[in-house]
């Protein structure tokens, strides 16, 4: 039975690389604790006796440290203090003065406060990049410095050495010796990059990797500076060196999931690393020679070893046999074990042997450390498709074949690996063979998994949960894979193993995002005005990336009451608006008037220089993408304005054309959005403040007809205006350089405040122009409506020999009467707006839904209230609706049918009487 | 992240290009003339090789041109790219 330790008693001295003259302090679970600089929190509570850290996610059972390092499948922690943060490997973690920690009962807790900490991103282009820097990596990065290339060496742990434990002797020098002069030569080089902390957790296609660089967490918080907590390096190599060595392999038997219960390499690890000897009486069950170096060490710190060989004639290797103060029993296994009886707690109290002879007794123990052999690392080769192969004196998958610019060196390769006998598991209770111990997945489980049927290890593993916890696999993954072969009888060869995927360790969403959270999440599109609209109180929506001035509420309005108000305003008076974000494209080249010909519905070719045309866009299949007004500002230039949210990809649909199929016609085109700031003057009094603001020019319809534009000027800038009405009311457009358009916008105020002239927003602009039926692509439209359905045959022109869609609008689809069209409804009790993208059915006499199924007749696409109707109206997509008008059909609104007229599109001013004024 | 190479610009990332559909067919020189059934070929029906496949491709976050490229479709490897009105060698 273990004995009872103070704090402390678990440290050896003369071994470890802590500065042991500082002392750190911290929690765990409310008890204070000390440890010191160089600690992992898992290495600060072994030394300090604390050996059971938490209770498992799904059977409550104890869980402790395993494994010293990030392939320990159990022993997770909760950060409270300096940050919260759930579900960390204490192993992985470096202790720092005032932490405080929890153990995870199961799962952990996401922090309810901001993260305040920086994260951040770094491009490297390289030669050569090494990942891992043990004996391999090392050797890899010098011999490819020494070559003049470009080199980075990325290691995941605090220090370089990998595995080495400092006792080795390389090139005839101790292994620490060697790690520093390499260490030394390699920062000669200024082309070589070595970064420690640093996880290559993603390999990709042309050698890519990504790797989180731990910066700040392991300083104290006065030293952390303003440095980002972590980053994340995104490498392109020409090479990329896999160096990231081996994975010890555990052995499965009963109960094999106490806190006490590790790799036998690890407990080396603590004991070399940070002077932790994890047992005073300790158990080692191995099958081959390599386990016998953990055996070795730990007798010469002190404890007693017994090694459990599960191969009957015992090690191979002469040296190894005789180890002073440790006892070999070959031919035996461990089937299963005890719980400490003192602690209470779950904790390894002792070993059951088998011996040979097939006797069975106990081995007392605080530590039952095990190795069942040892897997490559092979993640990174795996993440870029490298095949690996089953090595059957390995017990192992390894990189096979290979993978252009990808190398696998050292232990990940397999090399310098000591084959031994291959053990999986030994017989027993399989309910209790835990082989995910994290996942609380046992042997049972996968017995379950093969009698359900399932032949994969994929499946297996979906259907088990194994392989799929924080570790995703590493000390899990082989072993299931074997048990999976020996319950199926089927050789492992043929069965494989899991694919391993990106990423290696799990890696915050907060360093993902790096700098790209907040406000940087996604660019914000802001108008040459905005901060005029923010003045103004106004209410802003998103569209696409811009920031629109939605409506501009006045003190205890709502949306609707603002809306109706600057409706009326605009229809009896006079209106502004920031159109500033509709897409302008500049077209300029001798071939313009062919391109546009081409690309639009309507004929551009004709028309005049000053004049100004409504035109349809629509893909090969004749269904409409977008629609805007075109410019003709010379015999070889236009300006195109598409929609808001059409403009980039309008922009790429014509460059396209251009590019693909056209590549003769000589045009040019350039996306001017951002130059030109747009203010529509709106309303019956648009035409006083226009002629007051632009003295020189005659603004009478007869010298400023609709449809035309004028080049004028204010205070010496540049002012285009154009005759152009998306309300069907007398309007200009002013344009102006987006430089200026504060200027412009206030003279236009001033000059309208006589007029009491209303800025208004989006959403007004929405209305008035449903009122008048001119659709928006996009919301009226749906990929599947053509000009004809839009009640726009009128734009399509009969005089081109083609355009873009022309044949599509002779398919015989395209000429069904029954197709959907662009209608007007108008609920009749006048007050009901119906909810848009509400389906609408035929009327039903007794006011009841007939049963299922109903046919459906379209659906509303845009409805509003109307302060020019004083109803509410909406616009619709309707199965043959222009065949209709006058029905009343019903659109259901919950449990209600709300019975609506069917009318034409043109709600208000249908004769076109008040464009002009 | 595989690397795409512009014939314009060189090798830039994936995340800088658009894929635009298969590669070489042209718009019909007369699409008047096409039978309903020849023109729904043209607007709606594309190759889906396994293999060696030409596709057009635009570096739309970088010189916004179009160009050519044949990859294969196992393995996602550009196998050459080569600019609109070349043919591939």
């Amino acid at each position: 039975m273990s004995s009872e330790r103070v704090d402390g008693s678990s440290r050896v001295d003369g071994y470890g690389r802590l500065d042991r003259s500082r002392t750190l302090r911290f929690t765990f679970d409310g008890q204070p604790y000390t440890g010191h600089p160089g600690d992992t929190i898992a290495s600060a509570l072994l030394a300090n006796g604390v050996v059971v850290l938490g209770s498992s996610v799904k059977l409550g059972r104890s869980r402790g440290i395993s494994a010293s390092w990030t392939e320990d499948a159990t022993g997770l922690i909760q950060i409270e203090e300096p940050f919260p943060e759930p579900m960390l490997l204490a192993s992985a973690v470096e202790l720092v003065d005032g932490m405080v920690v929890r153990g995870l009962n199961g799962q952990g807790r996401l922090a309810e406060v901001p993260d305040a900490a920086r994260y951040d991103r770094r491009h490297h282009h390289v030669d050569t990049l090494v990942v891992g820097a043990g004996p391999a990596g090392l050797r890899a990065a010098l011999a490819a410095a020494r070559r003049g290339e470009r080199v980075a060496l990325i290691d995941d742990r605090p220090e370089a050495g990998g595995s080495l434990t400092g006792s080795e002797t390389i090139d005839g020098r101790s292994s620490r010796h060697f790690v520093a002069s390499v260490l030394a030569d390699l920062a000669e080089y200024p082309d070589v990059l070595h970064l420690q902390r640093t996880t290559a957790f993603g390999h990709y296609d042309d050698g890519f990797v990504l790797a989180l660089e731990r910066r700040t967490d392991h300083l104290p918080a006065t030293e952390a500076g303003n440095r980002s907590r972590q980053r994340v390096h995104r490498i392109r190599a020409q090479r990329v060196v896999v160096a990231t060595g081996a994975h010890e392999r555990p052995i499965v038997f009963a109960d094999n999931d106490r806190p006490g219960i590790m790799l036998a390499a690890s407990a080396r690890d603590f004991l070399h690393r940070y002077g932790v000897l994890v047992g005073r009486e300790v158990v080692l069950f191995t099958s081959h020679d390599g386990a016998y170096d953990t055996a070795r060490d730990l007798a010469a710190a002190g404890a007693s070893v017994t090694v459990v060989e599960a191969r009957p004639q015992g090690p191979a290797l002469e040296g190894v046999r005789a180890i002073p103060g440790a006892r070999v029993i070959p031919g035996a296994r461990v089937i299963s074990t005890l719980a400490d009886q003192e602690h209470q707690d779950g904790r390894i109290g002792a070993a059951v042997v088998i011996d040979a002879e097939g006797h069975e007794f106990f081995v007392n123990c605080d530590a039952l450390l095990l190795s069942g052999g040892w897997n490559p690392t092979a993640h990174l080769f795996s993440h870029v498709r490298g095949a690996l192969a089953y090595d059957s004196q390995l017990g192992a998958f390894k990189p096979a074949q290979s993978v252009p610019g990808t190398e696998v060196v050292g232990a990940a390769a397999g090399e310098g690996i000591q084959p031994g006998l291959v053990i999986w598991r030994v017989p027993g209770p399989r309910e209790r063979q835990f082989v995910d111990v994290q996942r609380d997945s046992t042997v049972a489980d996968i017995a379950r998994a093969v009698g359900a049927g399932l032949r994969s290890v994929e499946h297996v593993k979906r259907y088990t949960t194994i392989g799929t916890a924080h570790d995703q696999g590493k000390t899990s993954g082989m072993i299931a894979a074997g048990i999976t072969a020996e319950l199926m009888n089927r050789p492992i060869e043929e069965l494989g193993t899991t694919t391993f995927r990106p990423p290696y360790v799990p890696v915050a969403f907060a360093a993902l995002a790096g700098r790209e959270r907040g406000e940087l999440f996604d660019p914000a599109r802001k108008t040459a005005l905005h901060e005029w609209h923010v003045k103004a109180g106004a209410v802003f929506e998103d569209v696409g990336q811009w920031k629109r001035a939605r409506h501009y509420p006045k003190p205890g309005e709502d949306m609707e009451a603002a809306v109706l108000r600057e409706c009326a305003a605009v229809r009896t008076g006079v209106g502004i608006l920031d159109g500033s974000t509709l897409g302008k494209i500049d077209v300029q080249g001798p071939d313009a008037p062919a391109l546009l010909d081409l690309m639009y519905t309507n004929m551009m070719s004709s028309l005049k220089v000053g004049s100004v045309r409504y035109g349809v866009m629509c893909g090969v299949d004749g269904m409409v993408i977008d629609d805007g007004t075109v410019v003709r500002l010379a015999e070889d230039r236009y300006m195109v304005i598409t929609t808001t949210g059409g403009a980039a990809k309008i922009l790429d649909w014509m460059e396209e054309w251009v590019q693909t199929e056209w590549p003769h016609l000589k045009v040019k085109l350039a996306s001017v959005t951002e130059q030109w700031a747009v203010f529509p003057v709106v309303g019956p009094r648009s035409r006083e403040v226009i002629g007051e603001v632009f003295g020189d020019l005659d603004v009478s319809n007869e010298a400023f007809g609709f449809m035309t534009w004028r080049d004028t000027e204010l205070g010496g800038v540049p002012v285009r205006l154009a005759r152009i009405s998306f309300s069907g009311e007398l309007a200009y457009e002013v344009n102006v350089n987006a430089w200026y358009a504060e200027a412009v916008w206030l003279k236009l105020l001033e000059a309208g405040a006589k007029h009491n002239i209303t800025p208004y927003g989006t959403e007004t602009m929405h209305v008035l122009r449903a009122e008048k039926g001119y659709p928006i692509i996009g919301q009226d439209t749906d990929g599947t409506v053509t000009p004809q359905d839009l009640g726009m045959g009128w734009a399509v022109s009969k005089k081109k020999p083609d355009f873009v869609g022309k044949r599509s609008f002779a398919r015989a689809e395209n000429q069904n009467p029954l197709r959907k069209q662009l209608v007007g409804l108008l609920p009749t009790d006048e007050s009901t707006k119906l909810p848009e993208g509400s389906q609408i059915v035929e009327f039903a006499a007794d006011g009841v839904l007939p049963a299922p199924p109903v046919p459906m007749l379209g659906h509303v696409t845009s409805s509003y209230r109307s302060a020019a109707l004083g109803r509410p109206f909406a616009l619709a997509l309707l199965k043959g609706g222009r065949e209709r008008i006058g029905d009343v059909v019903h659109v259901p609104v919950g449990e209600q049918l709300v019975a609506a007229q069917i009318t034409s599109a043109v709600l208000v001013d249908p004769e076109g009487a008040r464009r002009d004024g | 992240m595989q690397l795409i190479h512009c014939p314009w610009c060189g090798p830039r990332e994936e995340v800088e290009f658009h894929y635009g559909g298969q590669a070489h067919i042209a718009y019909p020189e007369y699409p008047s003339a096409l039978s309903d059934e020849s023109w729904a070929h043209y607007v709606f029906f594309r190759d889906n090789t396994k293999g060696e496949f030409a596709e057009r491709w635009s570096h739309s976050s970088g010189c916004r041109r179009w160009f050519n490229a044949v990859r294969d479709t196992r393995t996602y490897t550009f196998l050459k790219t080569y600019k609109i009105g070349e043919v591939a060698q």
